[in-house]
């Protein structure tokens, strides 16, 4: 037989624990979030754990309660040993979960649509282009508009809605950076994207964080959310300190396995590069006998369709039927 | 001669590994010798590795299981460590090299050599016995999958001295896994350890299929069989739907390594998201085939203490069905961050939720069982009490999880792995430990201590809250999984705390081995005569413990959901029928370990790649099959005289008992 004080120390410990982990979770990364997805991600978790505390703790409540009150010497307690049956507690215990996951199931179906990592923000201010490549075990970055890259850096402008278009020229890592919000995986001669802006300026730091080899511990990165002149100054900066990144010669240089590696800055990047790395994936030719990459037709951009109609669904599939035929050929 | 093997293959680089191994040479030598030394080859070779008995093949996967559960845990308390060291830009004690093969081998030992042999040990045990067979359909069968899983275990342990193991995490993504990232030795002990455990769990699966639908007892209709036979029939679908599944998969990466086939590569028309999406394809299913057991000992544990018939009983039965049919449809959830576009994302996020419905209303089926009942607070049944509540966190995490926006920042975090460890350990873990303790009088005719399973209960609560609480709050800071370091120092007092809850859940451990000891040893005290220590409802319960090889000396005819609790409370015996019959049995077989010593040859051979090895192990797995198939004098009847005999001395037993 259980002594009640273990029952009531098990208790306490329970408390004291639910206690630190909200005391501690206030800062966090997802808690304290410093972009509008991130903000709506907060509130997501935040909403569905407090529907769920519906069921969860008449659960808890109910164990400890049952558990205790029909303990075997409590003899007073009402025992009815072919009770196995009751309608109303049926409908009850279906009921009460088939409500709560069909108002998840609407949360579930609208938050996925509006946080859909493909759909561009709504705002104001021009989208900014980021080109993130994942490599043995380093980020590289390019600006396209800006014709610069970086190693393990990435800075944009405070409230400017940014693209990420994702790939990797390697194993496939995913891109993450817990204070802004999602993430989305980098895969070799695939292009993803995710949409993501910072609305307060700040270094947050990102990393990938789906393991890739040896130097996976190492692909942390810096993201810097900057005011529109620190980031003009930012990019002159790159510019002046970097060397020119060529393709496919740097990038091979580049695409070297190394981990830890510091911040690096490319002044000159040779255009296209980005969709020229995807698509050297689509070749039907033997890697080990073919060092150049071929000549073909640039990577299709999956997210052209949301720009352009509003028939968004529709398009996309087919855009993404035309990337798995081309990964086919 | 030896294709890439050679003495450089022990890596004696690693002192860690060296003093593990060294252990582990001597403790195999010491094993041997004393297996010689007290004659006891022929003993274990005739009545257990030949055995075709469902009981001993339990006991004998039980066994395996819970030497592995060390070898997993020496892993996962290695991994708390090394995070609990390496922040702030320390290295800790584990380099990348090793630290990525310990959290490999970590996930398939407790998934593949722990959980599932305990799952299918303890169905192994139990199912024949409580619908009333006296073996499975497929005695011969049943020992060779045993086997294989055997010797799938050996190689793991192998890739410990000789080689290495895989570093690509516990499902091998590829292209990691393919021969451009991962040259080594590592994933091809992976592939051949598990193709050659997963056909025969495949085996498994059909044979406890066709068991249960074909050879229950007179009046065992369906919703006649316990609940515990029931979630295993169920699980045993899912066995045979899906591990087919992962065994096309194992042989598509296999081409992938050994051939220069492009399936998951990056080039050439691979596609590195059909490998992930068809591993869990079958990923998904595979935890149900750990849960939905565990669910059924809950069931029974629950029913048998609070001496009061199970609440609910054809909801459970539906909604085990439901479970079953639903977990083949929502596998995406382990990847919703590729970029599937957003429908595709909340139709599986609403797949998964739904899931969690007739989950639910199982947990409140439990909860009003315990009501109006009269509930003797056990060992199991405080593993059961722990499971609804620690089950019900993991649930809600999981369906946290399920979100897809969600999930965009809970993915690959701490929070994951917090998750199934959740599920995992409060369902798998707790349920097969409460199994143990409930069926070990069944199994061995006498009691566990009740007093050490208390206190490995409270330890390995206490220590599963302490261990991974702080890594559902690590996630919200940012924590990926499968960090061998990270700069974040501030993160270190929760890994230290982490760390402590892992010594907590070692000491359970501990309590569990000194559980076993203390019981051995007051084996006589605690000795199970009548076959039913527990008041209890079902089958099992009617036969002596240990029951004898045929199980029942006559088929028990059955009248209703928990029928030999129906006829205790009537006061009525089973009929004492003194005609006996001659009872037919299959034999014992060698044909089960040496076809799987032969494919374990096969395998090492072409992990290694010594080719001329590779055809022995086949060739030799084929002929002894062959021969095996061959072989006609495979059963026999053990004569009413010798039957008699064995039911009276029960019988005196009863009778001097009482």
């Amino acid at each position: 037989m259980q002594q009640p004080s273990q029952w009531r120390r098990r208790g306490t410990f329970f408390v004291l624990l639910a206690l630190c982990l909200l005391l501690a979770g206030c800062s966090s990364a997802l808690m304290d979030p410093k972009g509008d997805i991130g903000e709506a991600q907060r509130s997501l978790i935040l909403s569905s754990f407090g529907l769920m505390m519906i069921v969860v703790i008449p659960v808890i409540v109910l164990t400890v309660a049952f558990g205790w009150h029909y303990r075997r010497n409590n003899t007073v307690a009402q025992y009815l040993p072919d009770w196995a049956h009751s309608n109303v507690i049926e409908a009850i215990v279906w009921l009460v979960p088939v409500v709560i996951v069909a108002i998840l199931a609407v949360i579930t179906w609208r938050s996925s649509h509006e946080l859909d990592p493909h759909r561009p923000l709504e705002s104001d201010e021009p989208t900014l282009e980021i080109q993130a490549i994942s490599l043995d075990w380093k980020w590289l970055f390019i600006y396209p508009e800006q014709g610069i890259a970086t190693v393990n850096e990435v800075a944009m402008p405070v409230n400017r809605p940014v693209r990420f278009r994702v790939s990797s020229g390697s194993v496939m890592n995913s891109l993450f950076i817990p204070r802004l919000g999602t993430q989305i995986y980098a895969m070799a001669g695939m292009d993803n994207d995710v949409h993501l802006v910072g609305n307060e300026i700040g270094t947050y730091w990102g990393r990938s964080t789906n393991y890739s080899g040896a130097g996976f511990a190492g692909m942390v990165f810096d993201a810097l959310v900057t005011s529109d002149e620190d980031f003009d100054t930012w990019v002159e900066q790159v510019r002046a300190e970097g060397e020119p990144l060529s393709y496919p010669e740097g990038y091979s240089e580049l695409a070297e396995r190394s981990s830890f590696v510091d911040v690096r800055y490319f002044s000159d990047v040779t255009p296209e590069f980005y969709e020229r790395l995807v698509s050297s994936f689509h070749t039907g030719t033997d890697p080990e006998t073919e060092t150049q990459d071929a000549d073909r037709a640039p990577a299709v951009d999956t997210n052209e369709a949301y720009q352009s109609t509003d028939n968004q669904e529709g398009e996309r599939s087919d855009d993404d039927q035309l990337i798995s035929n081309e990964a086919g050929g | 001669m030896f294709g890439k093997l050679s003495l450089e293959a022990i890596p004696l680089h690693d002192p860690i590994i060296v003093v593990v191994g060294l252990g582990m040479v001597v403790g195999a030598i010491a094993l041997l010798g004393a297996l010689t030394y007290f004659r006891k080859w022929g003993w274990l070779w005739n009545e257990w590795f030949t055995s075709v008995d469902h009981k001993k093949l339990g006991i004998m996967y039980f066994a395996v299981a819970l030497v592995m559960l060390l070898r997993g845990f020496a892993d996962a308390i290695m991994m708390r460590s090394q995070q609990a060291l390496a922040a702030g830009g320390s290295m800790g004690f584990l380099p990348p090299d090793h630290y990525d093969q310990i959290f490999t081998a970590h996930g398939v030992i407790m998934i593949f050599f722990v959980a599932m042999p305990m799952v299918i040990g303890l169905i192994n045990l139990v199912v024949p016995l409580q619908i009333g067979a006296r073996d499975v359909a497929f005695p011969f069968l049943n020992n060779l999958s045993f086997w294989l899983f055997a010797v799938s275990a050996l190689l793991i342990n192998i890739s410990l001295v000789l080689g290495e193991f895989a570093k690509t995490g516990w499902l091998a993504y590829a292209p990691l896994s393919g021969i451009e990232y991962s040259p080594g030795v590592g994933v091809d002990y992976w592939i051949w350890a598990l193709q050659i455990s997963g056909i025969g769990t495949t085996l498994t699966g059909i044979n406890f299929f066709v068991t249960i639908l074909k050879m229950r007892t007179k009046g065992m209709t369906m919703f006649r069989m316990p609940i515990f036979t029931w979630t295993a029939l169920c699980a045993n679908v899912l066995i045979i739907a899906s591990f087919p599944i992962l065994t096309a998969t194992i042989a598509l990466l296999t081409l992938d390594r050994y051939f220069g086939m492009n399936f998951f590569t990056n080039e050439l028309g691979g596609n590195v998201m059909m490998y992930v999406n068809l591993i869990w394809a079958w990923g998904h299913p595979e935890v149900y085939i750990l849960i939905l057991p565990a669910f059924g000992v809950f069931s029974e544990v629950i029913a048998t203490f609070a001496r009061k018939r199970l609440f609910g009983y054809h909801t459970m039965v539906w909604a085990t069905v439901a479970i079953t049919v639903l977990s083949f449809i929502v596998w995406l959830h382990h990847f919703f961050t590729m970029g599937a576009g957003a429908n595709v994302n909340a139709f599986f996020g609403i797949m998964t939720m739904i899931i969690a419905i007739p989950t639910g209303v199982k947990v409140f089926n439990w909860i009003f069982t315990i009501f109006r009942g009269r509930l003797e607070l056990t060992s199991p049944v405080l593993w059961t009490l722990g499971f609804i509540i620690t089950f019900t966190l993991g649930g809600m995490t999981g369906v946290m999880l399920a979100l897809p926006a969600a999930n965009f920042v809970l993915h690959n975090s701490l929070f994951v792995i917090a998750h199934f460890h959740n599920v995992i350990i409060g369902g798998v873990v707790f349920g097969m430990l409460a199994g143990l303790t409930y069926w070990f009088p069944k199994a061995f005719g006498f009691t566990l201590s009740e007093k050490w399973g208390k206190r490995s209960f409270w330890f390995w609560i206490t220590g599963f809250y302490t261990a991974f609480m702080p890594l559902y709050v690590l996630s919200f800071y940012g924590a990926a999984r499968r960090m061998q370091s990270y700069p974040n120092a501030e993160w270190q007092p929760w890994m230290i705390v982490a760390w402590v809850g892992s010594v907590l859940i070692a000491i359970g451990i501990a309590c569990t081995l000194i559980q076993f000891y203390v019981s051995i040893r007051d084996r006589h005290k605690n000795q199970d005569v009548t076959g039913d220590p527990w008041d209890a409802r079902t089958l099992e319960w009617s036969t002596s413990s240990p029951p004898p090889f045929y199980n029942f000396a006559h088929e028990p005819v059955v009248g209703d959901i928990d029928s030999f609790w129906t006829q205790k409370q009537r006061g009525i015996e089973q009929a004492e029928e003194k005609d006996y019959k001659d009872i037919h049995m299959p034999k014992n077989t060698w044909a089960g370990p040496i076809i799987s010593v032969f494919a374990m040859i096969f395998g090492f051979a072409m992990i290694w790649h010594i080719w001329w090895l590779a055809i022995v192990g086949a060739v030799g797995t084929l002929v002894s099959f062959i021969a095996r198939v061959f072989n006609d004098d495979i059963d026999y009847y053990v004569p009413a005289a010798e039957v008699e005999r064995i039911e009276q001395a029960h019988l005196k037993r009863l009778e001097a008992h009482s």
